[in-house]
């Protein structure tokens, strides 16, 4: 029984095809992992996968519910997280309370209730702080405990992320490009930090340019290009898998610089996997 | 328990409190009370218009509009039907809430200068209406209204407004900090900062925008209904365009997000024009000075930016400490 079923999943922006046609599954309790050449469409269906875009065509199923063209705090509600490439954080918060929005589900909160501030609410609201600080401490903030969330550095405010979608408590994480921005060590880190999300039962789906830490971490890979399904198997056979390689290779001949270190990690790890 | 009270919030209380308790003290006369009813009616529209346009980011440029109608409803009601003045007013505020609900759902799917516009042409057509209504508002004449009384209790003069009003206050400033601090004035902040992460949590935007939308609206109608019976007369001139502009310019001087900041605001725009009440011609001129000194130099308003460099003082001082230890 799969966590998440996507059946003939399609994007139209105009005239031009996001993603198109595309069906997998994925299994509960992997780290499944989302690579492609820039523009392949794997942010646009990170974008899907949560109801930020509705799909023009197919079917988005989480367990047995079927979430397709339902907004994206009903994803939220049947436990699918996520981060941003491009840091969504609340900037006019500290970095607890974007954590504590993060428990926003799991707070009975009536408006009277609020208004009033009733006894049973203070009691929750220190609850909830507990619990944000827990988080916060669990991805490795806990210097930021009484940080604004503007005076963070870039690495902190991308656990910050992490630690506010896992207070949602969710079934599925996904992660866009966690390891954008990062220097070395910070990105060595992550691959600890995905390793223990999966021992806590959440399931990950990493969108990822950094291929030392896609190789190391995932279970299953989905190769995208031009929107579509190039390839997808276990971690193990789309690296050793002829088209992946040429897609990467491939797109050496538009001499795009930004390209140039990507490709090489591809190399590197095709040698590595032939020697 | 020391570090409880110097709290923002149980503090800022406490300070509210002690002023509208020890305010009496400088108040020479009916006039400056007066003055303090006007300030206090005008920051209870700001603290629930700040929920709005500081919190959750939504501006509204029609807020007289439901000021206006609070006065009206409850003027109509009490004065030419006769209802008791409590029941008027609670029937007018349910009325005001239920607009504000019907309304704001189509007109809050807009953003940032679309929606300043379509409050703005809400307000003009509230303005409209009751202008034009004579038959029920006296039109431009305005219309007079009975005293509120509860039972037989009546409410009439300043000295006794003043400590309604001023404890009515203290509940506007006590219900709004209690909101802000709860899970649902978390969403409404967090959906200010960046719409898509509060939704991606499970907040619905929409649902967030519109409930902070029908508090702000109830906030200025119940003061609309006061001010209403307390001044015995209403005019459109508090349901005009310039009105709304007063209320915006009181909450973006004292400090968006920042309830106190909204009370300051009120206090110090109420009086500014009642100290130049020889220049009541320029009035308006005055607000717009106003406006542009702060948006140049206190982008972030009075209250927040004296609090920022309190907290500056303070840290640089525990710095001086620690070098000296």
């Amino acid at each position: 029984m799969s966590l998440l079923r996507v059946e003939g999943l399609g994007k139209k922006f105009g005239g031009v095809n996001a993603v198109e046609d595309l069906s997998f599954e994925i299994p509960p309790g992997e780290v499944y992992s989302i690579i492609g050449p820039n523009g392949a469409g794997k942010t646009s269906l990170l974008n899907l996968l949560t109801g930020v875009y509705k799909p023009s065509s197919g079917r988005i199923m989480l367990q047995e519910h079927d979430l397709t063209g339902h907004p994206p705090y009903a994803y939220a509600r049947q436990g699918i997280a996520r981060t941003f490439q491009n840091l969504q954080v609340f900037f006019n918060m500290s970095a607890l309370e974007n954590v504590m929005v993060g428990r926003y589900m799991h707070e009975r909160c009536g408006l009277m209730s609020a208004l009033l501030r009733l006894p049973r609410q203070a009691r929750a609201d220190r609850a909830c702080r507990e619990e944000a600080a827990e988080l916060m401490r669990y991805v490795g903030l806990q210097a930021y405990l009484s940080s604004a969330a503007d005076a963070m550095p870039y690495g902190a405010l991308k656990r910050l992320e992490i630690a506010r979608a896992l207070a949602t408590r969710p079934k599925l994480m996904l992660l866009d490009e966690p390891a954008a921005g990062l220097n070395p060590t910070e990105a060595l880190e992550l691959d600890d930090l995905i390793g223990r999300l999966t021992e806590r039962g959440v399931t990950v789906v990493l969108v990822e340019h950094n291929m030392r830490l896609v190789m190391g971490v995932s279970d299953h890979i989905l190769v995208l290009d031009y929107g579509r399904k190039l390839a997808e198997g276990p971690a193990q056979e789309v690296r050793n898998n002829p088209k992946v390689i040429e897609a990467y290779l491939g797109s050496a001949v538009s001499s795009e610089t930004s390209y140039r270190e990507e490709i090489a990690q591809v190399v590197a790890v095709a040698v590595e996997m032939h020697r | 328990m020391l570090a409880h009270l110097a709290s923002p919030r149980t503090g800022g209380l406490l300070a509210l409190a002690a002023v509208i308790a020890l305010l009496p003290l400088v108040l020479r006369n009916s006039y400056f009370y007066d003055v303090a009813v006007l300030v206090g009616l005008n920051a209870i529209v700001c603290i629930g218009l700040n929920l709005l346009i500081g919190y959750a980011g939504q501006i509204s440029l029609g807020h007289a509009g439901f000021f206006g109608l609070g006065a009206y409803g409850s003027a109509i009601l009490a004065s030419r039907y006769g209802w008791p003045p409590l029941a008027a007013l609670l029937a007018t505020t349910f009325a005001v809430a239920l607009l504000a609900f019907i309304v704001g759902r189509p007109i809050l799917r807009l953003r940032g200068h679309y929606l300043a516009m379509a409050t703005l042409g809400l307000g003009v057509i509230i303005f409209m209406v009751i202008s034009t209504e004579d038959k029920f508002t006296g039109g431009p004449d305005g219309i007079s209204v009975v005293p509120f009384r509860i039972g037989g209790f009546v409410l009439q003069g300043e000295r006794i407004w003043y400590w309604v009003v001023g404890a009515l206050l203290l509940v506007a400033v006590w219900l709004a900090l209690n909101l802000i601090e709860s899970p649902t004035g978390r969403a409404l902040r967090a959906l200010h900062s960046s719409e898509v992460g509060a939704e991606v949590v499970g907040i619905n935007a929409a649902e967030h925008k519109l409930m902070v939308f029908v508090i702000s609206a109830v906030f200025a109608s119940v003061a609309g209904s006061l001010g209403a019976h307390y001044s015995g007369f209403v005019t459109p001139a508090k349901v005009a365009f310039l009105h709304s502009i007063e209320l915006v310019t009181m909450v973006v001087f004292g400090g968006l997000a920042s309830t106190f900041g909204a009370v300051v605001g009120a206090a110090v725009l109420t009086t500014l024009p009642q100290l130049l009440a020889t220049f009541e011609d320029y009035e308006m001129m005055v607000f717009g000075a106003v406006m542009i000194g702060t948006m140049i130099f206190l982008p972030r308003g009075v209250v927040p930016s004296l609090a920022r460099l309190f907290r500056s003082h303070r840290s640089a001082d525990a710095d001086n400490k620690a070098n000296k230890a």
